[in-house]
C-alpha cells in the first residue's frame, strides 16, 4: 500500500504517529484508492455500519430500561413505550432497524454474487462476511425473543428445539440451553446475555471484513483487477464518502417510512400477547429475513434431515468460492450465469413468500422444488457453468468501458487545487 | 475558475454540513434524554405519614421518592435553642421560624448537603444530626454548623393534611 | 440517479411483498374512517372521552387495562381531560394500597399516579369469574390483533345468529369477524347503553367506533407524536439528501465519471 511512507506534517503529529500509527490509519482510509466506477450497489456496505452502529447505540440505551425477568420483560417494554423519554422511538428504531439490517445484507449478498466478489483473492473477506451473516441471525432470533411475547415464546421453543434433532445429545443440549425443562427465565437471561454480546463481536468481525478488504481493494462492476492508485481509481474521501452518504440518506428516508408511519407492520401482531406456556400462536412464522430458511426446513419431511438442509443451505455460501469454478467475476460478462443468478434470486423470494404460508398443499410442493434449486444452483449449475459457459471479452481497464480514455486522477487533483 | 464560481461551491458544501451537523444533534438528544426521569417517575405520587404515635424528642424516618425524610417533634429546648442561634454564626443563614413553620415539626431530607449520606439522629455538637461520612454537624433546625457539608438539611414541600397526617410532596 | 431510484423502488416493492404474505387470510371488516391514521393522523379527542366512558363503564368490569395510569388521561395526545377531572376519576376508585405500619393492606381513593383498577386479582380469579375463558387484558389489544382496529371494530359488531348446522355451547356466542367465529363474549354493547355527556346518540355503531379509537390510543399513546415527529424527520432528510446530491454532482465532475 502506497500510505505506508506517510509523514504527518506536525511535530506533535509525528510523535504521537511514531508511538501509535493512528494518523497512518486515517490517512490509509481518506486515500485508499477505490475503483471509480463503484455502482450504487455497493454503497451498502457502508449502510450496514451505519445500521451496526444504529442497532449498538439504541440497544445499549433500551438496556438501560429493559428488565430481563420471565415475569418482567413484557412490562418493562411497555414501560419503555409509555413513560421513558422517546423511549418508543428508540424502541421503534431498534425493531425496525433489525429489518433494515436484514434488507441491506440481502442486498450486499446478492450484489456479491452477482459480480463474483467472492473471487480469489477475496474469499477471505467473503467467508468473514458469511460468520458475520450467522451472528445477525443469532442476535435477531435472541433479540426477537427478549419482549417476551407470544412469538417470542413460540419462537425460543421452536428453534431451540431444533437441536433436538440431532442423534443422542440432541435432547440434552436442549436441556442445556433452556437452563430448565422449558423455555423459561433462565433461557430468557441468558438470551439477553447473548444479545448484548454478539454485537461487539459483529463489531470485532467488520473491522477484520475491512481490513480484508483493504488488502486487494474494492472489486467493481467490470470486475478485472486494476492498478492502485491509478486514473481508474479515486480516493475514498471525498467522493466514495459522499456517494455512500448520499446513498445512506435515501436508505434513511426508507426506514423512517417504517419508523414513524407503520412501525409495527413487520412485526407480528402476536407478539404483543404476553407470553403463555399453554396457548401456541395459531399460525406461528419468524421473521420475513428468515423466512427462506424456515421454507427450507420444513421442506424436508425428516427433523435431522430438515436442520441439516436449514443449516448446509447457509454453510454452502462459505465454500462459494470454490463450488464457482468460473475465471471471470462480474456477471456483466457471463451472459448464462447471468441468468441463473436471477432465477436464484427469484428462487430465495419464492422460498420467502412459502414460508411465510402455511406448510401444506401447493406451498410444500413449491417449497420442495425451490429448494431442490437452491441446492442444485450451487452444487451443480455453478460449477458446471465454469467450464461450459462461453464469456464475452472482458475489458483492460475500467476507463475503456466507461468513457474509451479520460481524465486522470493527477487531472483531477491539477483541477481541484485550481479550484482552491 | 472563476471567484463566484468558488463562492457557490462553497456555500454549498457549508449548507451541506451545517444541515448535516444540525440532524445529528436532533439525533443525539433523544439519546440523552431517555435517561432522565421517566413519566412515571415524576409522576410519582406524594407520601402521607400518620404521626399520631410520635412523642416530642422523637424522629420518625419516612422514604419519598427514594430517600430519606426526617420528621422529628421537638421539645421547647430544641425550639429555643434553634431559635436563639444568631445568623452571623451559621454557614448557609436560614431562620428557623421559615423551616418550621409549626415550631413543633421539623420535617426535612435526611440527606447530607456534602455528599449525600444520612446523618445519625442525636448526634454531633450541636444536640442535631451527624453525619459520620465526613463529619458534619448540623443543629436543632437541621442547619449546617460544622464540617465540609455547604448547605442546611433540603425542606421538601409538606402540608398537615389533618393534625395526625403530613403529606409530604 | 436513476439506477438508485430503481434501487430503491425495488426495495420498497419488497417489503410491500413481505407485508402481503403477512396479510394472506383476508377477512372483509367493516370500515369507517379513522382520524389518526395517514401521515398526519390525529385522535379525535372527544371519541377518546367518549371511549373512555365505554371502556370504563363496559369493557372495565371484565377486560383489565393493566399498564395505563390515570395520568395518562389528562396527558398531552390522548383524550385530554383536564387535570381536576382526571384526578377526580382517579379518586373514584378504590386502590389497595400498603401495607401501612401495621403491616395491612388498606383502600384508599386512587391518584394520578395508580395504575388503573382492574377488575379481577389475577388471570386465575379473572378466569373462574368468565367461565374459563380469559377476557384479555385491552392495554395493546389493538396492536396484538392481526386486524388491528378494524378488527375490534367489526367485532364489537358482528354478532350474529349463529349459521344453521352450527351448534353452540352453553356460554358461546357466534360472531362474524371472530377467529372460528366463536366466541365467549357475549355481545358487549347494545344501543343506549352508555349515556354520553356530550349528547351524542349512543348507537353501537358510535360506541364501536369510540372505544376502538380509545383502545387505538391505549395501544399507542405517543401515535400523535410519532405523526409529527415523523413528518419533520422526513422532510428533513429530503432536504439534506438533496443538498448532499448536488454536493456529490459538484465532487464528482472533478472526475469525468458517472455518478
Amino acid at each position: 500500500m502506497s500510505d505506508h511512507d506517510y509523514r504527518p506534517k506536525s511535530k506533535v503529529g509525528q510523535w504521537f504517529n511514531d508511538r501509535l500509527p493512528l494518523l497512518t490509519l486515517a490517512n490509509h482510509l481518506t486515500d485508499y484508492p477505490t475503483p471509480k466506477n463503484l455502482n450504487y450497489w455497493w454503497t451498502f456496505g457502508g449502510i450496514l455500519t451505519f445500521c451496526l452502529i444504529t442497532q449498538i447505540v439504541t440497544g445499549l440505551t433500551l438496556a438501560m430500561h429493559y428488565i430481563a425477568h420471565a415475569d418482567m420483560a413484557f412490562e418493562s417494554v411497555e414501560h419503555i413505550m409509555r413513560d421513558v423519554n422517546y423511549g418508543w422511538l428508540i424502541r421503534y428504531i431498534h425493531a425496525n432497524g433489525a429489518s433494515m439490517f436484514f434488507l441491506a445484507v440481502y442486498i450486499h449478498i446478492f450484489r456479491s454474487l452477482f459480480y463474483g466478489s467472492y473471487k480469489s483473492p477475496r474469499e477471505i473477506i467473503w467467508i468473514l462476511g458469511i460468520i458475520i451473516y450467522l451472528l445477525m441471525m443469532a442476535a435477531a432470533f435472541m433479540g426477537y425473543v427478549l419482549p417476551w411475547g407470544q412469538m417470542s415464546f413460540w419462537g425460543a421453543t421452536v428453534i431451540t428445539n431444533l437441536f433436538s434433532a440431532i442423534p443422542l445429545v440432541g435432547e440434552g443440549i436442549v436441556t442445556w440451553l433452556w437452563g430448565g425443562y422449558s423455555v423459561d427465565n433462565p433461557t430468557l437471561t441468558r438470551f439477553f446475555t447473548l444479545h448484548y454480546l454478539i454485537p461487539f463481536l459483529i463489531l470485532g468481525l467488520v473491522v477484520l471484513h475491512i481490513w480484508a478488504l483493504h488488502v486487494p481493494g474494492n472489486n467493481n462492476p467490470v470486475g478485472i483487477d486494476i492498478k492502485k492508485p491509478s486514473k481508474d481509481t479515486v480516493p475514498f474521501h471525498p467522493y466514495i464518502v459522499i456517494k455512500d452518504g448520499f446513498a445512506l440518506l435515501m436508505f434513511m428516508i426508507v426506514f423512517a417510512f417504517f419508523v414513524f408511519y407503520s412501525p409495527n407492520i413487520l412485526g407480528h401482531a402476536d407478539n404483543y400477547i404476553e407470553a403463555n406456556p399453554m396457548v401456541t400462536p395459531a399460525h406461528i412464522v419468524p421473521e420475513w429475513y428468515l423466512l427462506p430458511f424456515y421454507a427450507i426446513l420444513r421442506s424436508v419431511p425428516d427433523k435431522l434431515l430438515g436442520v441439516v438442509a436449514m443449516l448446509s443451505a447457509i454453510l454452502i455460501l462459505a465454500v462459494l468460492p470454490w463450488l464457482d469454478t468460473s475465471k471471470i467475476r462480474s456477471a456483466v460478462f457471463r451472459p448464462l450465469y447471468k441468468q441463473f443468478y436471477w432465477i436464484l434470486v427469484a428462487d430465495v423470494l419464492i422460498l420467502g413468500y412459502v414460508g411465510a404460508m402455511p406448510a401444506e398443499g401447493l406451498y410444500l410442493l413449491i417449497a420442495r422444488v425451490a429448494t431442490a434449486y437452491y441446492f442444485l444452483h450451487f452444487l451443480v449449475i455453478l460449477p458446471v457453468l465454469g467450464f461450459k459457459e462461453k464469456t464475452l471479452p472482458v475489458p483492460l481497464s475500467i476507463t475503456e468501458p466507461v468513457l474509451g480514455g479520460s481524465l486522470n486522477l493527477a487531472t483531477a487533483r491539477q483541477k481541484e487545487s485550481k479550484i482552491e | 475558475m472563476s471567484e463566484k464560481k468558488t463562492k457557490r461551491r462553497d456555500f454549498l458544501f457549508t449548507a451541506t454540513t451545517a444541515v448535516g451537523a444540525v440532524g445529528a444533534a436532533a439525533v443525539v438528544w433523544p439519546m440523552i434524554d431517555q435517561m432522565n426521569p421517566d413519566a412515571s417517575v415524576k409522576a410519582l405520587a406524594s407520601t402521607e405519614v400518620d404521626v399520631s404515635a410520635l412523642t416530642p424528642g422523637n424522629t420518625l424516618t419516612v422514604l419519598w421518592r427514594g430517600k430519606p425524610v426526617f420528621i422529628r417533634r421537638r421539645t421547647q429546648e430544641e425550639i429555643d435553642e434553634a431559635r436563639s442561634v444568631k445568623m452571623e454564626d451559621l454557614i448557609h443563614p436560614e431562620k428557623d421560624e421559615d423551616r418550621a413553620k409549626n415550631p413543633e415539626w421539623l420535617v426535612m431530607l435526611g440527606v447530607c448537603t456534602h455528599l449525600g449520606c444520612v446523618p445519625l439522629n442525636d448526634k454531633g455538637d450541636y444536640n442535631g444530626w451527624f453525619c459520620p461520612c465526613h463529619g458534619s454537624h448540623y443543629d436543632t433546625s437541621g442547619r449546617i454548623r460544622k464540617g465540609p457539608a455547604p448547605w442546611n438539611m433540603e425542606v421538601p414541600k409538606y402540608e398537615f393534611v389533618n393534625a395526625n397526617t403530613i403529606k409530604i410532596g | 440517479m436513476k439506477k438508485l431510484l430503481k434501487i430503491f423502488s425495488a426495495l420498497l416493492l419488497i417489503c410491500s411483498l413481505n407485508t402481503l404474505s403477512f396479510a394472506a387470510e383476508k377477512v372483509d371488516y367493516l370500515k369507517t374512517d379513522w382520524s389518526f391514521k395517514g401521515l398526519f393522523g390525529k385522535f379525535d379527542r372527544a371519541a377518546l372521552q367518549r371511549g373512555y366512558q365505554v371502556y370504563t363503564e363496559v369493557c372495565a368490569s371484565c377486560h383489565s387495562m393493566k399498564y395505563l395510569s390515570y395520568r395518562n388521561l389528562a396527558e398531552k395526545g390522548g383524550p385530554e381531560f383536564p387535570e381536576d377531572q382526571a384526578k377526580a376519576i382517579a379518586a373514584s376508585f378504590e386502590v389497595t394500597d400498603g401495607p401501612n405500619s401495621d403491616g395491612e393492606m388498606f383502600t384508599r381513593p386512587g391518584k394520578l399516579s395508580d395504575k388503573f383498577v382492574m377488575p379481577y386479582e389475577n388471570v386465575k380469579a379473572a378466569q373462574a369469574a368468565n367461565g374459563g375463558a380469559y377476557p384479555p387484558d385491552m392495554s395493546v389489544l389493538v396492536k396484538a390483533r392481526g386486524g388491528g382496529v378494524d378488527y375490534i371494530y367489526s367485532l364489537l359488531q358482528g354478532y350474529e345468529e349463529a349459521p344453521s348446522g352450527m351448534t353452540l355451547d352453553d356460554g358461546v356466542h357466534y360472531n362474524k369477524y371472530m377467529y372460528g367465529n366463536k366466541i365467549r363474549m357475549s355481545a358487549p354493547l347494545s344501543d343506549g347503553l352508555v349515556e354520553y355527556g356530550d349528547g351524542t346518540t349512543a348507537t353501537v355503531e358510535q360506541m364501536s367506533k369510540d372505544v376502538t379509537t380509545f383502545l387505538m390510543w391505549a395501544a399507542e399513546p405517543h401515535l400523535e407524536a410519532r405523526h409529527q415527529m415523523g413528518f419533520k424527520a422526513i422532510i428533513y432528510l429530503i432536504i439534506l439528501t438533496i443538498l448532499v446530491y448536488f454536493s456529490m454532482k459538484k465532487i464528482w465532475s472533478r472526475v469525468e465519471s458517472e455518478v
